[in-house]
């Protein structure tokens, strides 16, 4: 049995176009999604339990618009959904860190599933701040998992010496290969861990009709940030204070109108290193 | 107003990576004229040269962790050796580099420090009197940017993408003095057991630390299509990247791709091949210096971006651009 918290955010769709005003991005019409990382993240979180047996519980930090990506959560096959009302938190990785790790905290559990980053924001900070407060140790950017007793790990053969031995010893451990820029580290560490989800994982499924009927009756809450910093006995506030703010938002720097090159093959390639050596100022 | 920078200077397989040298570049620029720029070092078995290199660069000390358990990449043995330095220095900035490492290290620093994490710095907007500081950063993969700056009361952690900020030049070896020094720290009982390191890059050049990229897409058509970009490739010294579409055919690696998800690149030259310009594919080169198009289709989004277009046969095009530079080299 595990008990899986896959963190996810609700994200533009990658297809839409970023239209920067004075306000803000406006997000009018736009079509939103689940980050596409996090779908690697509950995808993975859903497949584990199916192995192992469990509980995935999916928590997001986000507007009331980010509901939608906690039913479509649900559909696709998590248990329980938790909606931490962000309207009320600064726009800081810190501050949304700790608000997560005090609504993760009471849940106890055995494995916390992210994406690497969140393709809008693209920091890619909140979840290890949030392993780091919790914790828990983290194997980053994972391309394969499994979970394994320490009697199974201990069984594996070994590729060697192992490049780093651990130390600390745990009941279950998570068996990861991780994407390093492209090479590829096998690690293992001892649960409860954090994980963050790289393209590649797996191949997401889609929610399905009775999904979407059963997700209706499932759990689903929201908490406010002031819940949990605001009681008697809970963390002081500036545990939660924001420590960056944004004080401009930009549209890309606009590009010049570029040149076709004419002619037939060789032609083309001979003007083209010659551009590139002498208007492009480059080779 | 002078400060006091940390600079995690990252090394790979014992040689300083270029992203440290641009960090080291940013911190100088950070610190001020009478400010002091610290350099931490994480090795197993020394690192004398990469410690010179540091201080003829900008460095005021260096500070060198040298345990065994540093060898393979345990973040808790790593977290430790910055967080002695962190204790030790006690700076107001610690920057590293948006790679790998130090997009795992960064966030875990900054929570254990109560500082704040601005990720991904393409650009910093600093004035001479050392007042607000700005941070630019990339908002959805390029199609937007924002500015942030810091609040003030606590230390800062920030990680510069590669390949945007200016490196860390030598400076007058006479006017430079500098100290290196041994950094103690407590290896903590460690979590992470490395079993192995599969090198499917073949120690080639990371892509995002690339001066060029030749990148491939549907239009290879095949693995072996992806032969003469990695010719090209090669002549100029660069790396093969993908977009999703030649990944998804598999073409190649998920490694190799270059967009909103996968890698997103900024080199000086970036020659797209057979990629149509999805954007999606758009959101991960578009902030390349010189952009190059091959395609076959004068139609193709990708010509939107490119400063220079070539409409034809990549299968043509590419191997007479390789012998053409060849040609011009010799």
């Amino acid at each position: 049995m595990l008990k899986i918290v896959v963190l996810l955010k609700q994200t533009f769709d990658t297809e839409e176009k970023i239209i920067v005003t004075p306000e803000g991005v406006d997000d009018r019409d736009a079509k939103f999604v689940i980050n596409p990382y996090d779908e690697y993240a509950l995808e993975e979180a859903i497949r584990q339990r199916e192995l192992l047996g469990g509980q995935v519980i999916v928590v997001t930090c986000g507007p009331e618009r980010s509901q939608e990506a906690l039913r479509t959560a649900l559909a696709i096959g998590a248990d329980e959904a938790i909606r931490l009302d962000g309207s009320s938190l600064p726009d800081d990785s810190y501050s949304i860190a700790s608000a997560l790790a005090a609504v993760i905290e009471p849940l106890k559990p055995d494995l916390v599933l992210a994406g690497l980053f969140a393709v809008d924001s693209g920091s890619g900070s909140a979840a290890l701040q949030v392993a780091e407060r919790l914790g828990l140790p983290h194997a980053s950017a994972v391309v394969k998992a499994a979970i394994l007793s320490a009697a199974e790990l201990d069984a594996l053969p070994a590729a060697g010496t192992p490049l780093q031995a651990a130390g600390q010893r745990a009941e279950r451990y998570a068996l990861v290969e991780r994407d390093v820029e492209g090479d590829t580290e096998t690690v293992s560490i001892p649960l409860p861990a954090l994980i963050t989800a790289q393209q590649g994982l797996n191949e997401p499924r889609y929610p399905s009709l009775p999904g979407i009927m059963k997700a209706k009756r499932k759990p689903f809450r929201t908490v406010k940030a002031s819940e949990l910093f605001g009681g008697a006995g809970s963390a002081p506030l500036d545990s939660a204070a924001p420590r960056t703010v944004r004080t401009q938002l930009l549209p890309p720097p606009p590009r010049a109108a570029g040149k076709r090159i004419a002619g037939g093959p060789a032609e083309q390639a001979a003007a083209l290193v010659e551009l590139l050596r002498t208007e492009a100022k480059l080779l | 107003m002078s400060k006091t920078i940390l600079v995690f200077a990252e090394s790979r397989d014992g040689v300083l990576r270029r992203v440290a040298l641009e960090a080291l570049g940013a911190a100088r620029r950070l610190a001020g004229k009478d400010g002091a720029v610290h350099a931490v070092l994480a090795c197993s078995g020394g690192a004398a040269e990469e410690a010179a290199a540091l201080l003829a660069r900008g460095a005021d000390v260096v500070h060198i962790a040298d345990d065994p358990s540093l060898r393979a990449f345990a973040p808790e043995a790593y977290i430790a050796a910055l967080g002695a330095a962190m204790a030790a220095v006690r700076p107001d900035a610690l920057l590293l580099g948006h790679t790998s490492m130090g997009r795992e290290l960064a966030p875990r620093v900054a929570a254990a420090f109560r500082a704040g994490h601005i990720a991904d710095v393409t650009a910093i907007e600093a004035s001479d009197d050392g007042g607000d500081v700005g941070f630019i950063r990339p908002l959805y993969a390029g199609k937007a940017f924002e500015r942030r700056s810091f609040l003030p009361g606590h230390p800062w952690v920030i990680t510069v993408r590669p390949n945007n900020l200016p490196a860390a030049e030598p400076e007058d070896a006479a006017e430079r003095t500098g100290t290196v020094t041994a950094l103690p720290f407590t290896v903590p009982p460690l979590y992470t057991a490395v079993r192995s390191l599969v090198r499917r890059t073949g120690g080639q050049l990371d892509l995002a630390e690339a001066d060029v990229v030749v990148s491939g897409g549907r239009g290879v058509r095949s693995a072996a299509g992806f032969e003469p970009l990695q010719a090209l490739a090669s002549a100029l010294g660069g790396a093969v990247g993908a977009s999703r579409g030649a990944c998804d055919a598999g073409y190649c690696d998920y490694a190799l791709q270059i967009g909103q998800t996968g890698k997103v690149v900024t080199p000086q030259l970036y020659i797209a091949c057979g990629i149509s310009g999805a954007i999606q594919h758009l959101a991960g080169m578009s902030q390349s210096r010189v952009i190059v198009a091959i395609n076959k289709d004068a139609d193709a989004p990708i010509f939107g971006v490119a400063d220079y277009g070539i409409v034809g046969d990549l299968f043509e095009v590419v191997p007479l651009l390789t012998s053409e530079l060849q040609r011009v080299r010799s």
